[in-house]
């Protein structure tokens, strides 16, 4: 048997030069696989995709994102001033986020392309950031360009999600104040773990947690977690799973320096008050605002059972090629193969029937509409 | 019960050689959740890409260990794709390839063989 895009036989050694995970053993000892990802060892899977995925749509999951690159923005002078400045690299408002809030972010460069998508929260005294892992040191370089030493990464804590219908009944019992958190609410929790910084979002469009813990008090905050029955360890493989059912971007798939936020359909980011520009590559993004992007991200489901996976092209009824999958494989809770991709904008009306080339064969799909799973948050 | 580098199981019925894939590839590719199987009666050449299997995490083949003509498939891999996981050894066979000569099958690994194969 051959694996097409994830070799069965390992050659040399995969692992060399990656770097580990704080919680590494424990994942280890939960029957963790642990692959490269993003210059870490990561734990893929522990009891099955399919398993990991369905118990957090039912009850929670713990997810080990410690990957991820949490930064500080601290201000030189004062809030206002910094906000400003962190809205130039971003269509998004900054200045009106209210202190113990959270918010989706998109760096974007000049030519209207997405550099990076981040959350950043508002926590008082300064900004409190959480970039994707694979951006990471490119993102701290860009930030420090343009706001010099009022950015400050975070290298002591390690980065816990905790997601699911259960969520919020089991990070209570540890820490009570959760349960009066909204969706998107930030808090800051003093626990025998250590101080917490809590947000209540997460990236499987179920309600949940993302909680920052310093690293020597990751372990036993996990353990405390693990010890509940509804909660499970969730690896990278049903994360990815969760976030496509619930049709958000990963980035260097979905969205990437090439795609803008209107053709990635992420203008609800973009909030009314910069939407007369200020902001890198803001000429495109308000063009494209107004006149519409010439291909636009869509939902895609196909007709049988086979998937159709990142690199699937799409064609017409008539044969013409009108775009690519960017992301695709099975839904666990769909029941069916689920994917993501980009079309010319004349195709990307819900309902639009398009072929996807799998293998040489050219099979029916239809643009649907996302997510493919409603999200169940807290609002 | 023979095994292939490919980590693939032939069993010997008769004059055709039964073709799945060892319980150490099933679990190493996750859930199947999709299963594509060749025609009736396609000649295959050793190395061929005969069946596509998608888990969760990925598509893979199986390659035709050994020249032969696909005399049968696994119809229920079809409806019910998870069968590889959970009973890859038996009712999860693929497909039967006819041989001329059963002796091909020397080449590849007993059980001890390739149970040291995968540690």
């Amino acid at each position: 048997m051959w694996c097409r895009d994830s070799g069965l036989t390992e050659r040399g050694d995969p692992m060399a030069d990656l770097q580990r995970l704080p919680l590494h053993d424990l994942h280890v000892e939960h029957g963790a696989r642990m692959v490269p990802f993003a210059g870490w060892e990561m734990p893929v899977q522990f009891e099955g995709v399919m398993a990991e995925h369905l118990h957090t749509r039912a009850k929670a999951g713990l997810f080990d994102v410690s990957h991820m690159g949490q930064v500080l923005l601290k201000p030189r002078t004062d809030m206002a001033t910094l906000a400003a400045e962190f809205e130039a690299l971003m269509p998004v408002s900054v200045a009106a986020l209210a202190e113990g809030r959270q918010r989706y972010g998109l760096l974007t460069n000049d030519q209207g392309g997405i550099r990076d998508d981040l959350m950043f929260a508002n926590r008082g005294d300064h900004f409190y950031v959480v970039v994707n892992a694979g951006c990471k040191d490119a993102d701290i370089a860009h930030l420090t360009a343009h706001l010099g030493d009022q950015v400050r990464p975070v290298t002591d804590r390690a980065l816990l999600a905790l997601q699911g219908p259960r969520a919020e009944d089991a990070l209570a019992q540890l820490v009570p104040a959760v349960a009066t958190m909204r969706f998107m609410d930030v808090l800051t929790a003093d626990t025998l773990f250590g101080p917490l910084w809590i947000s209540r979002s997460g990236y499987t469009g179920e309600d949940g947690f993302e909680i920052s813990v310093p690293f020597g008090g990751a372990e036993g905050l996990a353990r405390a977690l693990l010890a509940m029955d509804e909660v499970a360890p969730i690896g990278l493989g049903a994360r990815d799973s969760l976030r496509l059912e619930a049709g958000l971007c990963l980035y260097g798939h979905d969205i990437d320096e090439h795609t803008t936020p209107v053709e990635a359909g992420l203008t609800w980011a973009i909030q009314k008050s910069r939407r007369g520009g200020g902001f890198a590559g803001d000429a495109r993004i308000l063009r494209e605002l107004s006149d519409g992007s010439e291909r636009l991200r869509v939902g895609l489901l196909p007709e049988g059972r086979a998937p159709m996976r990142e690199g699937v092209a799409l064609f017409a009824a008539d044969g013409t090629p009108v775009g690519t999958v960017t992301s695709g494989g099975f839904g666990p809770s769909v029941g069916a193969p689920v994917a993501m991709g980009y079309v010319a904008a004349a195709h990307a009306a819900v309902g639009t029937p398009l072929f996807g080339e799998v293998r040489g064969k050219r099979l029916p799909v239809t643009v649907a509409a996302l997510p493919f799973i409603p999200a169940s948050y807290k609002r | 019960m023979k095994y292939t580098e490919e980590h693939e199981w032939l069993r010997v019925e008769g004059d055709h050689v039964v073709v799945g894939i060892t319980e150490h590839a099933a679990t190493q590719l996750g859930d199947v959740v999709f299963v594509e199987l060749p025609e009736l009666e396609t000649q295959v050449a050793t190395g061929d890409e005969v069946v596509v299997i998608e888990s969760v995490k990925a598509a893979s083949d199986i390659l035709a260990p050994v020249d032969g003509e696909v005399v049968e498939v696994n119809e229920e891999l079809a409806s019910n794709p998870g069968l590889v996981n959970e009973d890859p050894t038996g009712r999860a066979w693929f497909f039967k390839l006819k041989v001329e000569d059963l002796s091909v099958l020397d080449q590849f690994m007993d059980e001890d063989e390739y149970a040291d194969l995968i540690g």
